[in-house]
């Protein structure tokens, strides 16, 4: 079959390599009809994730269709058309019973590494991200292996194109769960967002669904701003303003109540705290750069919430504690829970409530994916949302 | 966690012993510095002033390595601390025993993880250094671990505690060829999360300290062994398999490197 392998830091490939198996009686193996390039894709092209391998897999937002059931699997059957959230639990460890989906006990092959890194214990395995994550295969690829297939699978029975779907994957449940747990009280909160990328996006339209008062949106891309314009955002590019000025100006000078950071570990912004965290992020004496996380905590209201869907991987400096603390910040984290979201969410998307595809900016097929990758990396050519088609014909990017 | 004895035999012990142990060996859980064996510092002692003594001719690039090992060499001999083997971690009592506990929550009942470890022949399938223990009596037991390079080492060990779904403790007789004990302790978790299961291991390292650093080093130290034990148990209880990347499709031409770093545990078949 052919798929996406990380070939090193900043090469990614389409290569030919085997068809997934079934490596144990709860696998599933999935036909992928459609996978996505997601952000944080772009820190693994970057090698800001250790533990990549060369002959890697990537991808973690795919749906398709049951091809093959191990005999231990119970819900599903071949031909059924599913959704599989980008990270995989078991269903039955306390994390897991809790919801904490993403904490799963159980599926970390790897959980050695993971434990030397980051202490305590590791987090559930991820599809296609790092060995750190378990080093399952991803499903930027013509067909995956699904561990824990009944748990994993969502299956659609509406008539929902691929496209209206296939961010329950990762990108809107990760924007959902970001606004979510900022526990926004409806027709009061002003909610801010940093990064209108597909994430931010996708966070401060959920910020609305749950009635925030007021969405502000921060980036330096025109096109990014512009789509979250179109869904009732204001928007502020940092590159024009003082950005902590605009938001304390906009909000009556308390600040937004809560603030997402949806950028991550790779911020660019400016100012003499941007430019020590390039130098040393160059030097590798820290992964992180963590200018939005920065603004974030500055600009955030006393008692308000930081919410950070952005991936962070290592160590940062110069975090604003002493205004965390004196502002009494909540902050929440983490990866998504993913499988808690999909069900709920379709039913939003099932509704007309909130149409996904408007993110999409360009479709190709895997052929395209390696230049793609850099020009969703680059911002160039408008670029927000990237969707494959595993079998399409190559040779052409379509816009829009 | 509280003070850990467990050279003392329990109370609710089903047998006496029929002979006397040797013994018991005093168990430090929050032993923090490396201590050296006088031979060790004998060892080091003479390393280090050989090295020192060297390092007064020579050039000038040899003269400050030399002088840099000397001067280490001759420090842990004179302070009887292996700085080494703190900084990895590595505790160890009094005796110089290498201590070695971990702890792990699984999602099942005291009574029932406890009867499947009371089963001393099961021990080779939760701990994967152990060949096999095969049961002697009542009491005593035989056991037979892996060595390096194929080797095989066997001893006789007793039980000196066996509480029902709270803990099981083992010590080797004498004449054994690696002195060792250990225990492990089960108690319910917290709300409705099954148990915690503590290990904790005693044994004497061929080698001493040294030995116990080298044997970190080369990847051999049991407490990463234990970690993976432990892992595999809780993950055979909860799910009845383990969970696996072998064998999956990448882009990489024969075996995934990736494995290198997995643990061998048996999935179920597909």
């Amino acid at each position: 079959m052919k798929a996406i392998i990380w070939q090193g830091t900043n090469k990614v490939g389409v290569e030919r390599v085997p068809d997934p198996t079934l490596l144990l009686s709860t696998d599933a193996i999935v036909r992928v009809t459609s996978t996505a390039i997601c952000g944080s894709d772009l820190h693994l092209l970057d090698g800001y994730i250790p533990s990549m391998e060369k002959g890697d897999i990537l991808g973690h937002e795919f749906m398709g269709e049951i091809v093959e059931v191990g005999r231990d699997v119970k819900n599903l059957k071949v031909g059924d058309r599913v959704v599989v959230p980008f990270n995989i639990a078991c269903g039955v460890c306390d994390p897991c019973r809790r919801g904490l989906f993403s904490a799963c006990d159980n599926t970390n092959p790897n959980h050695r590494m993971a434990e030397a890194l980051y202490g305590a214990v590791s987090g559930g395995g991820l599809f296609g991200y790092s060995h750190l994550y378990g080093g399952y295969a991803g499903g930027q690829a013509q067909f995956v292996r699904v561990p824990f297939a009944d748990v994993g699978c969502f299956k659609i029975e509406s008539d929902l194109r691929d496209e209206q779907v296939l961010f329950l994957t990762d990108i809107f449940p990760t924007g959902y769960q970001a606004a979510e747990q900022c526990g926004i009280i409806p027709g009061r909160d002003v909610v801010a967002v940093f990064g209108a990328g597909p994430v931010g996006q996708f966070a401060a339209r959920s910020a609305m669904m749950l009635g925030a008062a007021h969405v502000i949106v921060i980036d330096r891309v025109p096109e990014r701003l512009n789509m979250a314009e179109a869904a009732g955002a204001q928007t502020i590019n940092y590159e024009k303003e003082d950005v902590l000025v605009a938001l304390r100006d906009a909000t009556g000078g308390r600040g937004p109540d809560h603030v997402i950071d949806a950028v991550g570990l790779e911020a660019h912004g400016h100012g003499p705290g941007a430019l020590m965290d390039t130098a040393k992020q160059k030097a590798r004496l820290n992964f992180d750069r963590i200018t939005a996380l920065r603004w974030a905590i500055l600009s955030c209201a006393k008692g308000g919430t930081v919410s950070v869907p952005g991936v962070y991987g290592g160590l940062v400096d110069k975090l604003p504690m002493g205004a965390a603390f004196a502002k009494g910040l909540t902050f929440r984290m983490g990866q998504t829970h993913t499988h808690r979201y999909v069900l709920p969410l379709l039913e939003r998307i099932e509704a007309g409530q909130i149409d996904p595809t408007f993110v999409i900016t360009h479709r190709a097929s895997l052929d395209e994916a390696p230049e793609l990758y850099k020009t969703f990396r680059d911002k160039h050519d408008g670029c927000i949302k990237v969707v494959l088609d595993p079998w399409g014909q190559p040779g052409q990017v379509q816009r829009g | 966690m509280g003070h850990v004895d467990f050279a003392t035999p329990g109370a609710a012990m089903t047998a006496q012993p029929t002979t006397q142990p040797s013994t018991p060996k005093p168990y430090r859980d929050h032993s923090t510095e490396s201590l050296l064996s006088p031979v060790e510092r004998g060892v080091m002692g003479v390393l280090g002033l050989g090295a020192l003594a060297l390092s007064l001719r020579g050039g000038p690039v040899e003269r400050l390595l030399l002088a840099a090992v000397g001067v280490g060499f001759t420090g842990m001999a004179a302070t009887g601390t292996n700085p080494l083997a703190t900084a990895l971690k590595i505790r160890q009592n009094e005796e110089g025993d290498t201590l070695v506990s971990d702890a792990v929550t699984v999602g099942q009942p005291p009574e029932r993880l406890y009867a499947i470890w009371r089963d001393l022949t099961n021990l080779p399938g939760l701990m994967k250094h152990l060949e096999s223990v095969q049961v002697l009596d009542e009491r005593r037991s035989r056991w037979t671990v892996k060595g390096p390079a194929g080797t095989a080492v066997s001893w006789d060990a007793e039980l000196t505690a066996d509480e029902p779904g709270r803990r099981i403790a083992w010590r080797s007789l004498p004449g054994a060829a690696i002195e060792n004990s250990g225990e492990v302790l089960f108690r319910p978790a917290p709300g409705d999360r099954g148990t915690e299961i503590r290990v904790n291991l005693a044994y004497h390292a061929p080698g001493g300290t040294t030995g116990a650093v080298i044997a970190r080093i080369a990847g051999q130290e049991p407490s990463q062994q234990l970690r993976d034990d432990l892992m595999r148990f809780k993950r055979e209880q909860e799910l009845g398999f383990a969970p696996t990347t072998k064998g999956q499709s990448s882009g990489r031409a024969e075996k995934d490197p990736g494995q290198a770093q997995q643990q061998t545990g048996q999935g179920g078949q597909k």
